[in-house]
């Protein structure tokens, strides 16, 4: 029982931070851009927000004030959803502007926030002034603070299901306001159609540009969320420089073709994902380090068997968005 | 506001000047960047740099073995993008060819060496190919997304790399390999000219030469072109598709193993999850902006290693992370890109009569 607890808890702290991402991209793609910047803009939120909060607390500290949790939260949040859309932007601003491959851009702004998040995380604190790692630990605690503390209920499944953070609610909040943006409104079927195809969609009076910008940026900020999630709760207010949001950036991407952009779908598959990757704990007893190591292919391999299928049965609600990829040019019909 | 055209055709030279101009702004603002964060006068931070890829003997010869290894997977990529299959599993691929690399290391080792080098080569060209024929197979049967499934591919590579590792570690807990073959150097790459890296250099321009041949003036090369340029066109030359397209990719995942060989006998003579070290990706984007030019593409390639070796040094100085390398080399490729735009098309304000109907 202890040991199914602690996978599930895993499983889903795991799975917030690539629902976050893959929320994000769903809507990114779901107007056509392939941004494969997902690591990338998941760095800028996560240093973004650590920033923001690290200079907040001790701007506060300095004033011998008591920051107020409010701000602190909102500071986070709203450092880490600019920054990330800021990556969107670059990547809408090159592939949509600029006319540039989507691929390349997106993979160059990976490369880009990487190397922002990674620089500023190991120097930050240096470079104010300070020792040692940098920490937020009075900001990571109101991320971490159990919302559902309060529910009568057994132990066992209080542990399971309401032992966590706000933002793992929020993460299943957006990800269903996304569903019903692009089901339920115009806007969300104009952005569809801008997806599927950009010549009709532009005959028909949409502008198709503003689309793939909203789309993008507001696309990257919620992709770096999950930074954020990532850097306040899932370690605590600090910086790990071990590449761990880049795997999870790319988990994000894989779990929208799982999900075949559908991000409800998204919502269950990012804690099966979770489960995937952390299923060895179930087992531990049995395992070793090396079938651990094999164990954490599941959720890629996963994710090329519904690839495979996906193209198998050609259903046509599943399928990517059919200008995916592609840039759109008036001139070159 | 704007009204762009397309452009015809630029005179060559422009087309470098323009690109000359991306890189030199790209490089005043990586200046301005590294001010802002040393307070180092921008003049000498690119002397200090200069002096971190060209200082001494040793780092040139560390800058040309980076730019071969680069090239490598330069080459490697080119003919899959040139027939428009977008392998961004070349990280997969040259940890596929390290491992197989460093396995034929450790187990015949009681090979002669030139004859493990062989063995080496063909097992890692073998494993870096098998690794792209996956994607490839399934691209042209299901039309399945190549970008997506290569990409996953990779991370599968990485979790197996790490697998082989803990397999092989040295010193049991370690989840290190450690260099294979410390005393007798089997499986080394022997020093060539009395360098070191000699011998990657010189198999990374056959490499490039023969690539070039191949995607110039032979059959082969003529049906990839053709099946980038359109899959009916292709067909309507009789040019089977699907093959064409799995032997490509496989070609291309073999050349990209080959570049695992040289990492792990031409310079590492180990195997970890860092053997590709994200130059994979790098490589896309040099393949891509050479127009899979190989002269192009070692400009590039310099560019890049000059900007992360040079940011590694300064980084080193002013004990700083150095991490600032991927920072410098993301601005510069973002000029880059952004420059091609100014290549391909014609910027002009609007005549007066027209600024009513762009603001629609």
């Amino acid at each position: 029982m202890k040991q199914l607890i602690m996978l599930i808890q895993a499983a889903v702290s795991f799975g917030t931070v690539i629902m976050f991402g893959s929320a994000g991209e769903i809507l990114t793609e779901k107007s056509g851009n392939l941004n494969l910047g997902v690591p990338g803009m998941m760095y800028l939120g996560g240093i973004a927000s650590l920033a923001g909060s690290f200079f907040y607390e001790r701007a506060c500290d300095a004033a011998g004030k008591v920051p107020s949790s409010f701000m602190l939260i909102l500071i986070a949040l709203i450092c880490a959803f600019a920054a990330a859309a800021a990556g969107g932007f670059i990547f809408s601003f090159l592939t949509t502007t600029l006319r540039t491959n989507q691929n390349v851009t997106g993979l160059t702004l990976s490369i880009f926030g990487a190397g922002i998040a990674n620089f500023f995380g190991g120097s930050l604190n240096k470079l104010a002034g300070g020792v040692g790692q940098i920490s937020v630990g009075r900001t990571s605690r109101l991320f971490r603070a159990e919302v559902f503390g309060w529910l009568p209920l057994p132990e066992n499944l209080k542990q399971m299901f309401f032992d966590y953070g706000f933002m793992v609610y929020a993460a299943i909040i957006i990800a269903i306001l996304v569903q019903i943006f692009l089901k339920r409104t115009n806007c969300g079927l104009n952005l569809r159609s801008v997806g599927e195809s950009p010549a009709t969609a532009d005959a028909a009076g949409i502008n198709v540009t503003r689309y793939k910008y909203l789309a993008t940026c507001i696309g990257g900020g919620i992709t770096g969320l999950g930074g954020v999630y990532y850097v306040m709760d899932y370690i605590k207010g600090t910086w790990a420089n071990d590449g761990t949001i880049e795997n999870l950036g790319w988990l994000a991407v894989a779990l929208v073709i799982f999900a075949t952009w559908k991000p409800t779908r998204a919502i269950w598959g990012s804690y099966l994902f979770g489960i995937f990757f952390w299923a060895y704990l179930l087992i531990a007893s049995g395992l070793t380090r090396r079938s651990q190591e094999l164990f954490r292919m599941l959720p890629y391999i996963v994710t090329i068997i519904v690839l495979i299928i996906v193209s198998l049965r050609r259903k046509k609600e599943d399928q990517p968005p059919a200008a995916l990829g592609l840039s759109y040019f008036r001139e070159e019909r | 506001m704007f009204r762009i055209q397309k452009r015809t055709a630029l005179p060559v030279w422009k087309s470098w000047l323009i690109r000359a101009i991306a890189i030199i702004i790209a490089l005043v603002l990586n200046g301005v960047l590294i001010y802002g964060l040393t307070k180092m006068n921008p003049v000498k931070v690119y002397a200090t740099m200069f002096n971190g890829v060209f200082g001494t003997e040793r780092r040139i010869w560390n800058t040309i073995r980076d730019i071969s290894m680069l090239l490598c997977i330069g080459i490697g990529l080119a003919p899959a993008f040139k027939m428009k299959f977008w392998n961004i599993g070349a990280e997969g691929q040259i940890l596929l060819g390290g491992i197989a690399a460093a396995a034929c290391m450790m187990y015949f080792d009681s090979l002669p060496n030139g004859l493990l080098l062989v063995v080496m080569f063909l097992a890692a060209a073998a494993a870096g190919g098998f690794w792209a024929f996956i994607p490839g197979i399934s691209k042209a049967k299901l039309n399945t997304n190549e970008t997506l499934f290569t990409l996953m591919m990779n991370y599968i590579a990485i979790q197996l790399t790490s697998f082989f590792v803990t397999f092989w570690e040295n010193s049991y807990g370690s989840n290190i390999v450690g260099t294979i073959n410390l005393e007798s150097h089997k499986g080394w790459f022997p020093d060539v000219f009395g360098q070191m890296y000699g011998l990657n250099v010189i198999i990374v321009a056959v490499l490039a030469v023969t690539m070039y041949f191949y995607l110039k003036s032979t059959k082969h090369g003529f049906e990839i072109a053709v099946v980038g340029e359109s899959h009916d066109t292709a067909r309507y030359a009789a040019i089977n598709v699907p093959a064409v397209t799995v032997r490509t990719v496989t070609l291309s995942g073999a050349v990209c193993g080959i570049a695992g060989f040289l990492a792990v006998a031409g310079q590492g003579h180990t195997i970890s999850t860092n053997t590709a070290g994200g130059r994979g990706y790098v490589a896309i984007i040099v393949a891509w902006l050479a127009k899979f030019n190989t002269l192009v593409m070692i400009l590039v390639s310099f560019l890049i290693v000059f900007l992360e070796m040079g940011a590694r040094e300064i980084a080193s100085k002013f004990n700083i992370s150095d991490n600032l390398s991927q920072v410098s080399t993301g601005i510069i490729l973002f000029f880059i890109l952004g420059s091609e735009f100014f290549i391909n098309y014609k910027v002009a304000l609007r005549e007066k009569d027209g600024a009513k109907q762009s603001a629609e």
